[in-house]
């Protein structure tokens, strides 16, 4: 392989190599260091003048003196069936101790699209054990569904939790864990670790790890070697993938970082303008391929930065994945775990899970009637601070006190506490049972009559 | 038409840079498609600076080199248009999805081409014009059954026509040739079409129809009328896709054109899975038998989705020419001006607000410019109302997209997160929303409704204003300190909120409501709002009227397919109790 010691510029992560035969767009690089170090990067631009690559390790090192090798292909992931139960780096590299991956296949790490027409409808609901999740903002498999939190926030106990519990009732088929680091700390990293090693979840699991301190710019291709994999698992292997990616706000900042050394002209804050289609290239690679057994599940975790969900990096997640699960520091401040806020939180899947079937008839209307009650309630909690509880009509006071005993009953529960469908839904039924029927004006009378704990207790009684 | 290879018709690439490639030596005029590299990826000249070609390429451009030939069709990017069209599933280059999954299997790859339509199947063609007749360009020659709809084939819009040498009737592929004219010209089924400019009309009608959509709030406080335009901005989450894809099920029209346009995969399959299942409340037939679907989700190439919307409308104007009413949904445009913006700043072109290029205003109005009720050449009459998703980042409705769109189209369905949030579905907020076709639907609305339709319309809109005025001074004091009428109007406006204006997409029932029952919803709780009125003149305190028990049953009336009965059963209970409470 031609080796070219040309390069005429470095910035930031990204080298200029000039005097180049023909190079391919997003070619895989190699970077020889004067003490033989090899770093891994990607053709960005190419052109019979100057072909730019990205470089996904610290450039430190490189310099005039260093030789760029161009592989002629594109980055490639070697997968395996030995994978589950490793720990790789954010490059891909084993970092355990143990054997390189023995490779049945190397795939493309970028990712096709999978056509529309192949996918199958998400329909197959998922029990987290959450009653905020499982009853009101209800995951499916094959869904993209990502936790917005924020600093200081226990969105890794909420994603640990879901880990541990999920499941599909009645269902047996296997599952695996895919489970990303990117630029969280070693300390958080460690504390997944902990409880996967527990519960015995890293048996069938496949991690990788980018920690704070390793290079921003590998961050790039982490999610999309995690992604990778969990298609193979999935729709070679058919196992049912739940992936975990954490933190993609660390992902966005490394995307700024490029298209900041790349002087394109910045988006909103800076982040580059072609981030919704970039975050999409990751996100949309969720999903269940008609006649092909397995299904990848997305749990992305993102931070918000000021716990402003209008920020770009929730705000574009958002318009790409299917619905959201909020984290709010009000409720944890509550001391209520898990401190899901219902409202602006939303599972888009949910429709297609639920119901007769899949978990229970009344679930849809249970759920809207939950989510009208409680808004109702919260919206009251500004005007009592304004006006006092006695300038509140009857109705008014009923609302108020229910979305204190939503917070309370429905959405407080234990790290451990694994509520089933049902727990969820008669749980929805006790809170609903406080207002006067007549305000239940999202369930039709069928569902009241067969289901309101009033008319259940005369049925029994 | 098509050059060769003949010198200039071939270039070679110089510069690959993502969806972007430079290619030098290459003879090229502005839109011209293009076959890139090796592979002959699609691509389409989008600009031409001294030596250099500047494409846009359609499909992934991993690994492709300089030095890779580029050869010209000297075509430009055209659709093909005829039979076969409807229920099928395209990308933004009209590829049929389901033809792709056959060629490479369940995921997108790159160099696969195929034809928009078959060109192996036989199509029954009934000619409905004989030899000697005089033909002009958009004339009807004969029809072919395609699913339900009977498929119109015309003279193509740039023909010269003249008279019909030979026109037969039999069984034809779209490339066979069913009629002769005196001059020799023939004629086959399939037309092509270059997306980028609008197919002819004779004449722009002014819209008086509605397009009934079955959404209460919709047909009833913010109608679109047919061939109208509307946009649907709202935040992520707040109900684009669900209000598209309700209009797409449920309006009265007769040709669907659905574009994703950047959006999410899985959003298409359900329209897939879903639409053969549903019927079409007017024909009873599957109502993916009147839809043509256009995906280019969110992580196919980029540059195939600045295409792709083009493609619908293209489509969209051909079921028009033969004289159907046609809506389009673009869900979203925004992901279309990102598309474009994408690309711009890859020219390396002066941008403009937050980055789009200058021209997007342009390119917006041109694209709703192509909606409207014509008259077509071949004078029957049709019309394409095109309503476009707008995704403005953070919600914020000041962003260039939002704003350039709003200053074209005549129908505002502001969504607000805030409704959303509370699951007040359509979360369409009332107060900011507006339709400027009111003045021109009311005679309609007249005739085919009630004379007492829009008073009513006009009554519920005064309510609601009157109910946020009201909240105001709630907010300040709580609601007992209002005037007695005003917590009644407090009451009214509620209902009208809770039992009108929220409709349920996922009820069975409630997903679709036909103009009639949307006027004997209304006009119940209007009755409902006369009887306090009186009551309270007579002497009745608002917990008394609000008090009222069988009123709560109305919202069950959403909820029930034959409504009547209980409708007539719920006013007599009201009268009943208003009765007695006067007594009392
Ligand atoms: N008319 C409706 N009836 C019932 N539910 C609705 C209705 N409209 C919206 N929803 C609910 O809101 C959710 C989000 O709606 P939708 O997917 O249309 O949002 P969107 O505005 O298209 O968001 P994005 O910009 O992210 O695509 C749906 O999944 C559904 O749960
Ligand atoms: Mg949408």
């Amino acid at each position: 392989m031609k080796e070219y010691r040309t390069i005429a510029q470095i910035a930031g992560p990204l080298v200029f190599v000039e005097k180049t035969e023909p190079v391919g767009y997003s070619e895989l690089v190699n970077i020889v260091t004067a003490d033989g170090t090899i770093k891994r990067g990607q053709v960005l631009d190419t052109s019979d003048e100057i072909v730019v690559v990205q470089v996904f390790e610290t450039t430190a090192g490189i310099g005039r003196d260093s030789g760029i090798r161009f592989t002629g292909e594109t980055i490639k992931m070697p997968v395996g069936k030995d994978m589950l139960g490793r720990i790789l780096s954010g490059g891909g590299k084993p970092i355990d101790g143990g054997p390189e991956i023995v490779p049945e296949k190397r795939l493309e790490t970028t990712g096709a699209a999978i056509n529309p027409y192949a996918r199958a409808p998400p329909a197959d609901f998922i029990q987290t054990g959450i009653s905020t999740i499982d009853g009101t903002n209800t995951l499916v498999r094959g869904q993209k569904l990502p936790i917005f939190s924020a600093s200081g926030l226990p969105h890794n106990d909420v994603a640990l939790q879901i880990a541990r519990q999920a499941k599909v009732p009645g269902s047996t088929e296997e599952f695996a864990v895919v489970f990303a680091a990117m630029g969280i700390t070693r300390e958080e990293a460690n504390y997944f670790m902990a409880d996967f090693e527990k519960t015995g979840a890293l048996e069938r699991a496949v991690v990788f790890l980018n920690l704070a301190d390793d290079p921003a710019v590998e961050r790039i291709i982490t999610p999309r070697l995690a992604l990778t994999t969990a298609e193979y698992l999935a729709f070679d292997l058919g196992y049912h993938v739940l992936v975990i990616l954490t933190d993609m706000t660390n992902y966005c900042e490394a995307l700024r970082q490029i298209g900041a050394a790349r002087e394109e002209v910045p988006g909103r804050r800076g982040y580059p303008g072609y981030m919704y289609t970039d975050l999409a290239s990751i996100y949309e690679r969720a999903g269940i391929i008609k006649g092909v057994k397995g299904s990848v599940t997305q749990i992305p975790i993102l931070t918000m930065p000021g716990d402003d969900i209008t920020h770009p990096i929730p705000d574009l997640t958002g318009y790409i994945t299917e619905g959201q699960i909020v984290v709010n520091r009000e409720l944890h401040r509550k001391g209520i775990y898990a401190p899901i806020n219902v409202l602006p939180s939303l599972s888009r899947l949910m429709n297609l899970g639920i119901g007769k079937g899949h978990t229970r008839e009344d679930h849809k209307k249970v759920s809207d009637q939950l989510y009208a009650a409680y808004a109702e309630g919260n919206d009251l909690r500004g005007l009592v601070a304004i006006v006092g509880k006695d300038a509140l009509s009857d109705r008014d006071r009923m609302f108020l006190e229910f979305a204190d005993l939503f917070e309370d009953r429905f959405v407080r529960q234990g790290l451990y506490e694994d509520r089933s469908i049902e727990e969820t839904l008669d749980l929805g039924w006790d809170l609903l049972a406080t207002l006067p029927e007549e305000q239940l004006v999202r369930i039709d009378r069928e569902l009241i009559q067969k289901y309101h704990p009033k008319y259940r207790k005369q049925a029994q009684g | 038409m098509k050059k060769g290879k003949e010198n200039g018709a071939q270039g070679a690439l110089k510069r690959i840079s993502g969806p972007v490639v430079t290619a030098v030596g290459l003879d090229a005029h502005m839109y011209d498609v293009v076959k890139v590299g090796n592979e002959e990826l699609m691509g389409e000249v989008i600009k031409i600076q001294g030596e250099n070609t500047i494409i846009q390429v359609y499909e992934d451009t991993a690994g492709i080199r300089p030095g890779e030939p580029v050869e010209n069709t000297g075509l430009s990017l055209a659709v093909e248009l005829g039979p076969g069209l409807l229920t099928s599933i395209y990308d933004g280059i009209q590829r049929p999805l389901e033809v792709l999954v056959d060629k490479m299997g369940n995921f997108i790859e790159r160099g696969v081409s195929a034809p928009g339509l078959s060109h192996e199947k036989k199509w029954e063609f009934v000619p409905t014009m004989k030899a000697g007749d005089d033909v002009k360009a958009g004339d009807i020659l004969g029809t072919v059954q395609e699913t339900n709809i009977v498929h119109k084939v015309m003279v193509p819009p740039r023909s010269k026509g003249g008279k019909i040498k030979k026109i037969s009737g039999g069984s034809f592929t779209v490339d066979e040739t069913i009629c002769v004219l005196e001059d020799g010209t023939e004629i086959a089924m399939l037309q092509r079409w270059p997306v980028r400019v609008p197919r002819p009309v004779r004449e722009k009608l002014n819209p008086d129809i509605p397009l009934i959509t079955g959404q209460r709030i919709l047909d009833g406080l913010f109608p679109i009328a047919k061939g109208g335009t509307a946009a649907i901005p709202g935040p992520f989450g707040s109900g684009k896709t669900v209000t598209q894809q309700q209009l797409a099920k449920w309006s009265d029209a007769e040709i669907v054109v659905y574009i994703g346009c950047g959006e999410r995969g899985n959003e298409m399959t359900e329209v897939l899975t879903e639409f053969p299942e549903l019927e079409d409340p007017k024909t009873g037939r599957p109502l993916m038998e009147r839809t043509v679907l256009i995906a280019n989700t969110s992580n196919m190439p980029v540059a195939a989705r600045e295409a792709s919307v083009y493609t619908g409308i293209t489509i969209a104007e051909y079921f028009r020419d033969m004289g159907y009413d046609v809506s389009l949904m673009a869900d979203s445009t925004s992901r279309w001006a990102e598309a474009m913006r994408e690309i711009s700043s890859r020219l390396e072109e002066m941008p403009g607000e937050e980055g789009y290029p200058a021209y997007l205003a342009a390119r917006l109005s041109e694209f709703y410019e192509r909606a409207g009720r014509v008259v077509n050449l071949n004078e029957t009459s049709g019309s394409v109302s095109v309503i476009g998703a707008v995704s403005p980042p953070g919600g914020d409705f000041s962003e260039p997209v939002t704003q350039n769109t709003l200053r074209i189209v005549k129908v505002f369905w502001a969504l607000d997160a805030k409704l959303s949030q509370r699951r007040h579905f359509p979360a369409i907020n009332w107060l900011n929303s507006y339709s400027l076709y009111l003045d021109a639907l009311n005679e309609w609305y007249d005739r085919e409704v009630s004379p007492e339709w829009n008073p009513l319309r006009s009554w519920a809109m005064g309510v609601l204003q009157k109910e946020a005025e009201l909240q105001e001074i709630v907010q300040l004091v709580g609601s007992d300190a209002l005037p007695d009428e005003e917590q009644v109007t407090i009451e009214v406006a509620r209902m009208i909120r809770e039992i009108f204006l929220q409709q349920n997409a996922y009820d069975a029932v409630d997903t679709f409501c036909p103009m009639s029952k949307q006027y004997d919803m209304m006009k119940a709780i209007k009755h409902y709002a006369d009887l306090a009125r009186t009551a309270q003149v007579g002497g009745a305190t608002p917990q008394q009227v609000v008090g009222i028990k069988s009123k709560n049953e109305l919202v069950q009336i959403k909820f029930t397919k034959d409504y009547e009965p209980a409708l007539d059963k719920i006013r007599k209970d009201m009268e009943a109790e208003f009765d007695a409470m006067r007594a009392a």
